[in-house]
């Protein structure tokens, strides 16, 4: 008998639900987050996060109407804390669709407890980052110009700059996410209409199910349109940091021009944005009682995956270092010396020591199955990628080819405030969703179930998938 | 337990159409109306005095030259001084009620606040010279200026326009002796004259400098 055919149960897996959980129980859990009115902390949470939203808007205000010299850019540091926090938040991004996507492809069935949260941070944190590229233009009421638009003018985009390409990875990105995200959201959608008690809960998740009944002839639809869209991301995810990338890597600046930038950057996007899954997601499961659905199986999973990325990070920082002294470019080796020991060494050895040293304690089970050491780690990675994109933009900038053009670079209270703000605005969104939306894809985990599998029942009583009905096949295949 | 009435099935199809309709109009609303065309053409404000280049150049017959006397040797083209105007008329029709804010201009030394029509944005540096040692006559962009009581603008001026010129100017070119000749028309060329290749600039530091 092949081994494709056995229950995950003689396979030696473990199950992916705790124990007792059953398929009512799995909607009763996901759906009551949602029914609920919602406790106090999260009202804290939301007032929280909402006027960190404020201070963004504020800020954002305050840069259109007295330009872009309110932030501490300065002549050669023309690209600091806008395009650093750019860069994070669509790293960030990175994980939902990894998890969605490429676990889908490699059929990596523990993703069905974590894909719809990390999708929905996806939006998010692509929303916060799309802000940077419109506003740290200095004239951000143009932005438009860099959509191929028929004008009168005549003119159009030039195709040559990664700044354009950035446009359409992003835009390109976010919708393609938002589709994904939707159509997984679907079947969800039909419970939660099902199991609505008021009329207008009723309307509006039953619009958003969009007349989804269950019928075979949906489920097979439903799975070819996730399985396409899947493989439409998976390619995407990569590209899109590899664009993003591309904003340093095709410039002359020793320190930028790299070849190795595409695939370490998407390394680094994957990194973070499993860190910040995982930061987000041992909260949640916690304060809504998801321990039953969100193992630790799960967890340490995801912290192995941490610890490749995290290792393939720690891999090309060695490597970038290495070339910077074997390419024999006096240029290169001095931007790599003056990183570990100029001016912004203290930004460079936090690099070091978040996302090299931390992740590595995930080698020992007994730290990558400790909800606190994760916690602290996962902090550790967001942070210290945040300094790796301020490190790579900041330090290659502020000494280069000529020592005449050498300065330093002090962020101002408004790029404080922009940072800060886009936090908020990502923890509004974030917290409106687990408000509203079924954070875990209630009928994906009932799919991968051991109830789910046809072979569950040891003794069948339909003759069909009993052991009579077995017996001759397996005699057969033996 | 139904939620939405049977009618709701014709949903989609609506949003079909409205989905098609809306942009369509949208995009047609753009191309018509947020043009310089619409924006610009048709542009004939009062000016403070009601001059006419019909009575001047349509019924006098005086050279374009004349009055806008730089026009062949300077980027920008001039508005005549007070002093040309009082060159006739402190002798022809010294009492003409119309003519008072040119006598008291004269007077007091103060220009006259004539109204500009074609106005091109400061980042755009537009050359009268360059484009009458082509060969581009007053009437190819002015329109019929000879026929105008109060100037309008003819065309739109806007930046498409000017490159749809640079990219194909001969049908725009005339010989240079006919430059400030209203009446004329490709046909009216000399048997055997052809438009001169004139390579006009179709790059940024051509008008953008």
């Amino acid at each position: 008998m092949s081994s494709a055919n056995l229950p995950i149960k003689e396979l030696g897996e473990t199950p992916l639900v705790g124990e007792g959980v059953t398929f009512k129980s799995v909607s009763e859990t996901v759906c009551r987050v949602t029914e609920n009115k919602a406790p106090r902390g999260w009202w804290i949470g939301f007032l929280l996060a909402i006027s960190f939203t404020g201070v963004m808007g504020a800020a954002i205000g305050y840069l259109f109407w007295a330009g872009v010299g309110v932030w501490g850019n300065n002549a050669p540091v023309y690209w600091a804390w806008d395009i650093t926090n750019f860069v994070w938040w669509i790293g960030i991004g990175h994980a939902g669709t990894l998890i969605s996507a490429v676990l889908f492809l490699f059929r990596q069935k523990w993703r069905t407890a974590i894909n719809r949260f990390a999708e929905a941070m996806t939006i998010f944190a692509v929303i916060c980052a799309l802000i940077f590229p419109g506003i740290h233009v200095g004239r951000a009421w143009y932005a438009y110009y860099m959509l191929p638009i028929p004008n009168e003018m005549a003119i159009w985009p030039n195709f040559k700059s990664p700044l354009i390409w950035d446009v359409f990875a992003v835009s390109t990105y976010f919708t393609v996410s938002l589709l994904f995200w939707f159509v997984g959201l679907v079947p969800d959608f039909a419970t939660m209409r099902d199991r609505a008690k008021n009329k207008y809960r009723r309307i509006v998740y039953g619009a958003l199910a969009l007349g989804w009944r269950g019928a075979n002839r949906h489920w097979q639809n439903y799975e070819r349109a996730y399985l396409i869209l899947a493989a439409i991301s998976t390619p995407l995810v990569l590209s899109v940091h590899s664009v993003v990338s591309f904003d340093f890597a095709t410039s002359l600046m020793p320190g930028w021009h790299t070849t190795i930038f595409p695939p370490y950057f998407v390394a680094g996007a994957v990194f973070s944005g499993f860190a910040m899954v995982m930061t987000l997601m041992l909260i949640t499961r916690a304060v809504y009682g998801m321990r039953s659905l969100v193992l630790m199986k799960h967890l340490e999973l995801m912290n192995k995956i941490m610890l490749v990325t995290g290792s393939l990070v720690g891999y090309a920082y060695g490597m970038e270092f290495f070339i910077a002294w074997y390419g024999g470019n006096d240029y290169e080796w001095f931007v790599f010396k003056n990183r570990a020991a100029g001016p912004y060494a203290w930004a460079y050895w936090t690099m070091i020591s978040c996302n090299v040293i931390s992740p590595q304690l995930f080698w020992f089970k007994r730290f990558r199955t400790s909800i606190p050491v994760m916690f602290v780690v996962s902090i550790f990675i967001n942070i210290g990628m945040w300094f790796e994109r301020f490190v790579i933009i900041v330090t290659s900038l502020h000494r280069d080819f000529l020592p005449s053009s050498w300065g330093y670079f002090r962020p101002t209270l408004v790029d404080i405030f922009t940072y800060a703000g886009t936090i908020g605005l990502f923890f509004t969104a974030f917290l409106l969703f687990i408000r509203w939306v079924p954070m875990i894809a209630i009928a994906e985990v009932k799919g991968v179930m051991p109830e789910a599998d046809p072979h569950h029942e040891p003794h069948g009583h339909d003759g069909e998938h009993g052991e009579g009905a077995h017996a001759p096949a397996t005699a057969e295949a033996e | 337990m139904q939620i939405f009435p049977r009618s709701l099935n014709k949903l989609p199809l609506l949003l079909g159409g409205v989905g098609t309709v809306v942009p369509a109009l949208l995009v047609g609303a753009i191309w018509y109306f947020v043009t310089p065309k619409n924006f610009t053409v048709g542009y004939a404000p009062a000016q403070p005095v009601p001059y006419s280049h019909r009575l001047h150049v349509g019924q006098m017959g005086m050279d374009c030259r004349y009055c806008h006397a730089n026009v062949e040797v300077a980027g920008k083209a001039m508005i005549p001084p007070t002093q040309v105007c009082m060159g006739c008329h402190s002798m022809v029709k010294t009492d003409s009620a119309r003519l008072a804010p040119v006598r008291s201009s004269w007077e007091s030394g103060k220009p006259i606040e004539w109204v500009q029509v074609h106005k091109l944005p400061d980042h755009a540096y537009f050359d009268h010279s360059a484009h009458l040692a082509a060969g581009v006559g007053c009437a190819t962009c002015h329109g019929r200026v000879d026929q105008m009581d109060v100037v309008r603008a003819e065309q739109p001026l806007g930046m498409g326009w000017c490159l749809d010129c640079h990219r194909d100017p001969k049908p725009n070119l005339r010989p240079k002796d006919q430059i400030t000749n209203m009446e004329w028309k490709p046909e009216m060329a000399a048997a055997g004259w052809t438009a001169p290749d004139v390579n006009p600039p179709q790059h940024c530091s051509g008008c953008h400098r």
